[in-house]
């Protein structure tokens, strides 16, 4: 790589590098030198990095094939690199996606990849972190736009695209831009009923769905509230306010949870931010002033208060994805349906994010009250989310949903609508049929 | 040459339906989806040359592909916006498909003005008045020139 200051004179002829040459660093900066071997990175900067681990999913079977004749002579730059998941469209729904999956487990067995799990394990980002495959201070490039959820741990994560992905494949290698820091700085607590999706809608209304576009958002101030499961909601929402990562730095709940999955913390290298770091921006939210949230149709800074829409009508409901498919959520939907049922015009569609999940649900007895509100239970993987399978909707229909995204056509018809909330908001409308304010039903 | 003018946040799914992601990966099975649901115009009167004309945040959402690949299968000449999404910047310098970020030509640009495109020289002329763009940085040309990031992979393996 080119080293930063290669006289003094480009110091005093680009005042950013001089700027930077006297200031901390961010997250990102920090992460990004280490991967390039350098001393100092800017903003803007193109550097070539190797990644610790590669994602992908069903998409495999897509990467593979473009890259045929160079995997027969070369083979992939190293078994360890890739992370290969089934989710997305499982069990396979059609002939053609049975046998994607066919052609990945055949990969899969031909260049003996480490990391793969099939159909059944959970959704690929729930299980990147449920694994303990993404670590603190790493780095996870992965071809799915979701891949930025591993900031909830303090790694650096962020989506590309299936080209991109074949090459790394390949070579092990990309190159990325160093991007600019936001500092998110969230004080207060969230009110009894306003759960952390709530705070992520919020902010991406504010922010609007550009507002963070190629960025590293870093999130400040007071996040021990926050869970890891918690942070995975936050973090996992990034890529829709455009950002290139969103991360919650190291502390006591993150090291508890990696203990918990059985990762100790000597196995990984936390990153934290200078005090004295540059940012591009520096954004406050009190969190002890927002209420239950709704993104409507069809953009997801499209943000309501759910009081507001109490008239709306909804024909189907859904709790899981890797936005919101987590044990919490699960107990806080079944907190809430318990000895209730689901209103008779309304499917409620439940996916845990894992088997892992699903068991702890199980165990818990959360999957009983669920299941005997009415809700019908899904395996554990993408689902409904993205329109390929188990329940698209119908022209003319409204789901609630506690995904990522609200897109037009998104969940398979362009003539439905879809809204986004917070696993609370979704249960308690199950109940009445209509977009409900959670704070009146939750106990 | 047809302008074709959309606004804001045209995401991944309006360029190309989720429910077709796992089923259609080579062009020929892209292009008759591609703006289905934005514009079904588009598929069929699209011709080479053709440039889009777009908003803020082209191409939010998926980091599927297919959008990219379709558009330049189709022969879009370029995309013009305020700005693009991340992911989808990323598979158009990999599979080559011009994006130019200049939101000045954008708001300058109305129904039937005359366009002229110099991707080398940074410059794009919207009805007789000249506006420029950042030129690429030289990592990025270097896969352009190679013909798309895995022709460019391919000869960096051959080298090894």
């Amino acid at each position: 790589m080119i080293p930063i200051f290669k006289s003094w004179i480009e110091l005093f002829i680009n005042p950013e590098m001089l700027r930077h040459a006297y200031m901390g660093m961010t997250f990102a900066e920090k992460l990004f030198a280490k991967y390039a071997g350098e001393k100092n990175v800017v903003p803007g900067q193109i550097v070539t990095v190797h990644p610790d681990h590669l994602l992908t999913h069903d998409n495999t079977a897509a990467i593979v094939q473009k890259i045929k004749p160079e995997l027969e002579k070369y083979g992939v730059f190293s078994k360890s690199l890739p992370i290969i998941v089934l989710d997305h469209v499982i069990p396979a729904a059609s002939e053609k996606t049975a046998t994607n999956h066919k052609i990945i487990r055949e990969f899969v067995k031909t260049h003996n990849i480490e990391n793969f799990f099939d159909v059944g394990v959970g959704v690929c980002h729930q299980v990147v972190v449920e694994k303990g495959l993404a670590l603190p201070g790493k780095l996870i490039l992965g071809s799915d736009s979701h891949t930025c959820s591993y900031g909830a741990i303090g790694a650096f994560s962020s989506g590309i695209d299936r080209t991109e992905a074949a090459s790394l494949m390949l070579t092990g290698e990309t190159w990325l831009k160093v991007p600019n820091s936001i500092k998110m700085i969230l004080t207060g607590k969230l009110k009894p009923g306003v759960y952390p999706k709530d705070a992520i809608l919020h902010i991406i209304g504010d922010i609007s769905a550009s507002g963070a576009n190629y960025c590293s958002v870093d999130y400040h101030g007071d996040v021990d509230q926050f869970s890891v499961e918690d942070r995975f909601t936050i973090a996992n929402m990034g890529v829709e306010m455009g950002a290139k990562n969103s991360v919650f730095f190291v502390d006591d709940i993150t090291k508890n949870y990696l203990n918990s999955i059985g990762v100790s913390s000597a196995s990984y290298e936390p990153i934290f931010p200078d005090n004295d770091a540059s940012y591009m921006q520096e954004v406050e939210y009190d969190l002890s002033g927002i209420v239950p949230m709704v993104a409507c149709p069809h953009t997801v800074d499209n943000v309501k208060p759910a009081s507001e829409l109490s008239s709306l009508e909804i024909q189907q409901c859904l709790i899981g994805t890797c936005t919101n498919g987590r044990l919490s959520d699960l107990k806080v939907a079944a907190d809430i349906l318990k000895g209730k049922k689901v209103n008779s015009n309304v499917r409620l569609l439940i996916l845990p994010a894992s088997k892992d999940i699903y068991e702890k649900a199980l165990k818990e007895g959360i999957i009983e009250i669920l299941v005997e509100s009415g809700g019908i239970l899904l395996p554990p993987g993408c689902g409904p989310c993205l329109g390929a399978h188990q329940g698209v909707l119908a022209p003319g229909e409204r789901c609630l949903s506690t995904a990522n995204r609200n897109f037009k056509g998104r969940m398979g018809c362009k003539d439905a609508e879809i809204y986004l909330a917070s696993p609370a908001t979704v249960a308690a409308s199950a109940i009445y049929g209509k977009i409900t304010d959670p704070r009146g039903v939750v106990k | 040459m047809k302008i074709w003018r959309y606004g804001d946040n045209i995401n991944t799914d309006m360029l190309f339906p989720g429910k077709y992601t796992y089923t259609c990966s080579t062009p020929e099975e892209i292009k008759p989806h591609l703006l289905e649901d934005l514009d079904p115009s588009f598929s069929k009167n699209v011709k080479e040359g053709d440039i889009i004309f777009a908003g803020k945040n082209f191409g939010c959402g998926s980091s599927r592909e297919q959008p990219v690949v379709g558009l330049k299968a189709v022969g879009v000449k370029a995309v013009v916006a305020e700005s693009f999404a991340r992911i989808f910047y990323r598979a158009a310098i990999n599979q080559g498909l011009i994006l130019i970020e200049c939101p000045k030509a954008v708001e300058a640009y109305s129904a039937g003005d005359d366009i002229e495109l110099d991707v080398d020289a940074g410059k794009i002329v919207v009805s007789g008045k000249s506006f420029s763009f950042p030129k690429l940085p030289k990592e990025i040309i270097a896969i352009r020139d190679a013909g798309g990031l895995l022709a460019y992979t391919r000869a960096k393996l051959k080298k090894k």
